[in-house]
């Protein structure tokens, strides 16, 4: 205790010059003022919609998500064809993608030989990279001749006695939308799961297997439940991606108003139908209707981010103690330093 | 030696092991045979557009400008790429400095709460459709001001946003805390050692993260369709106040045409396109891992 705290005030004085004493409080500020332009652009993105869709919202009401009709001749409006399209595309697309992307993460994770795990991971995240106007191009070009020729009258052949393998063979339609939206969900469920499944404790899986159980077991038995809430959320994000694809959707699926049982016939989903009829919209109605179909998107692709969050919040927790235990250390230095 | 199923003692699973071995040895299959699907699919997906695209491909295509007229022959998409360029640039420029301040307020400065709600905003921002994204520029800025390059490139921006800043905060948090701790024990200030020594740290995830969000927004079709030009011209414009053309925009264009000359041109700007998107997607996640294992061990 032989320095008095006269001594000690001037020290730091000296070393702290105005710059230093002034860039705390600036680089918080600037930092601060970039995070709130972030949260508000989403709030503006919610604004701007709501804006745009007002006039459409009078016209229609509620009444817009229960009718079929969209005729721009009578400026009659109704997005429950599109909604009914958009759910059964990317819920079939979920459907098929959820046991593939989880198989892939297995092999990846559990039973691929070392050296190639990170190669073939790379290979099924390309998957996910490929613009989605290059896959809607392949999808018209491609795969539309071989769902028409192949797939759909194999399909009729052997599962035609369900209403929805009936009916004329076409290279677009809903089978199509659906197989192009599968291989762009794949990747990313896939990718999640495997890291999901990469967190799993080693003493887990290692005392599953002393037990005894086959590796399919373990699998069973450990990782899949220990993973079960992010895979749900890894699902969820899928899924608001294949609802929101608008391109590689529009490319492919006929573009048509109403609802019918069979696969192979044309259809529309939300955001196929603002991607085609935007630029071309006759009039100020069709607009509005057509930002009210991007509202009713941006509201199921909150409800699907938010609830897919809640799901990895406690995963995504951890890093964040050790941010926290610095905060502790630098509040104590704060306090020695005074 | 007699044979093994004879002896008193088997070795050889039987009953009801036997059954859970070939469960184990399907389910095995299974996995083994998803992943070749996969693969299959994305080998399948080059292979047609590259074989498709690569006839196309020649000089005149990367230096001349779109054909025009009815039965149009020869010309290339220069405009095109060079619209690509511009537009991905001006987004990176709008989102790569702001990625990296909430970034660092994020991870460095703000409290637990602001912070959740940031990382929150940001995760949702990231989950919105890229049509929704076209659709509110589009009200915002093309409904009063006309279409331009740059209300694309703010569709872009607002894309890549969040994708370069959860890639900057993840570095962030993994620049080891004796760094900061190191520098803030000698007495350097906090804002100092945040710029002059966590951020130089975190630089090469930031780089990859960034190319990461280019390579996605290069091949972005969705928020540029109502914002910058959709129609095809051949005159050299290159003002990002005036509508520009993009690659993505020329295949979707073509893709719909019934001539055989101009669905040869979207084939190639659509190998050209998936080429500069596999190769900097592939190239920078490697890195990102090399330079994660770097900091982390």
């Amino acid at each position: 205790m032989t320095i008095s705290h006269a001594d000690r005030t001037p020290a730091l004085k000296r070393t702290r010059g105005w710059l230093d004493r002034l860039g705390d409080p600036a680089l918080k500020a600037i930092t601060f003022g970039a995070a709130a332009l972030a949260v508000t652009v989403l709030g503006l993105i919610a604004y701007e919609l709501v804006k745009g869709s007002r006039q459409a919202f009078h016209a229609f009401g509620f009444g817009f998500l229960t009718s079929q009709t969209w005729d721009t001749i009578h400026n009659q409006f109704g997005a429950l064809s599109l909604i009914v399209g958009t759910a059964v595309t990317a819920v079939l697309a979920i459907a098929i993608a959820t046991p593939l992307a989880i198989a892939i993460a297995l092999f990846l994770t559990e039973l691929a030989p070392k050296p190639v795990r990170a190669l073939l991971g790379a290979l099924v995240e390309m998957l996910a990279a490929i613009p989605s106007v290059v896959l809607g191009l392949w999808g018209i070009l491609v795969l539309g001749p071989f769902v028409q020729d192949q797939l759909e009258p194999f399909l009729n052949a052997t599962l035609g006695f369900l209403p929805f393998f009936r009916g004329q063979s076409s290279p677009t339609g809903i089978l199509t939308a659906t197989l192009i939206l599968t291989i762009m969900v794949v990747p990313i469920v896939a990718s999640v799961t495997r890291e999901l499944f990469a967190t799993v404790p080693p003493e887990l899986r290692e005392g599953a297997l002393a037990l005894g159980a086959t590796r399919w077991e373990m699998v069973r038995g450990v990782l899949l439940p220990a993973a079960r809430p992010g895979i749900l959320a890894a699902v969820a994000l899928g899924f608001g991606r294949a609802v929101g694809e608008a391109i590689a959707v529009a490319m492919v699926i006929g573009s048509q108003i109403g609802i019918h049982w069979s696969l192979f016939g044309h259809s529309d989903t939300l955001a196929a139908r603002i991607a085609v009829q935007y630029n071309g919209a006759p009039t100020n109605l069709t607009i509005s209707s057509l930002v009210y179909l991007a509202a009713i998107l941006l509201v199921i692709s909150l409800a699907v981010n938010i609830g897919a969050q809640l799901l990895i919040r406690p995963i995504d927790s951890r890093p964040r103690r050790r941010r926290i235990a610095l905060d502790r250390a630098l509040e104590a230095q704060g306090l020695s330093a005074d | 030696m007699s044979d093994t199923s004879s002896a008193p003692f088997s070795l050889r699973a039987s009953g009801r092991l036997r059954r859970r071995q070939l469960v184990n040895r399907a389910m095995g299959g299974l996995a083994l045979g998803a992943a070749a699907l996969a693969v299959t699919v994305l080998a399948i997906v080059v292979i047609s557009v590259g074989s498709r695209g690569a006839g196309a491909l020649n000089l005149d295509f990367f230096t001349q400008s779109q054909p025009q007229g009815f039965n149009p022959k020869g010309g290339g998409v220069l405009f095109a790429i060079v619209g690509t360029a511009i537009l991905v640039g001006i987004a990176t420029l709008i989102a790569l400095p702001l990625g990296v301040l909430v970034a660092i307020y994020v991870s460095e400065l703000a409290s637990p709460r602001l912070a959740r709600l940031a990382r929150m905003a940001l995760d949702i921002t990231n989950g919105i459709p890229t049509i929704v994204i076209g659709i509110f520029v589009f009200t915002m800025i093309v409904a009063a001001h006309g279409q331009s390059a740059f209300a694309g490139a703010i569709g872009l921006a607002i894309i890549m946003l969040p994708l370069i800043a959860r890639a900057t905060e993840e570095v962030l948090l993994l620049v080891p805390a004796s760094q900061r701790e190191a520098s803030l024990a000698l007495g350097v200030s906090r804002w100092r050692t945040t710029l002059q020594v966590v951020v130089p740290s975190a630089l090469g995830g930031i780089i990859t993260g960034t190319t990461l969000a280019i390579a996605r927004a290069a091949g972005e079709t969705a928020p540029l369709l109502f914002l910058t030009s959709l129609g095809v011209s051949s005159h050299a414009d290159l003002n990002p106040f005036h509508p520009l053309q993009s690659l993505t925009l020329v295949i979707f264009t073509y893709s719909e045409q019934g001539d055989p000359g101009l669905q040869a041109k979207a084939w190639a700007a659509a190998f050209i396109l998936m080429c500069f998107v596999l190769f900097t997607s592939l190239a920078s996640k490697l890195a990102l891992a090399r330079y994660r294992k770097k900091l982390g061990g």
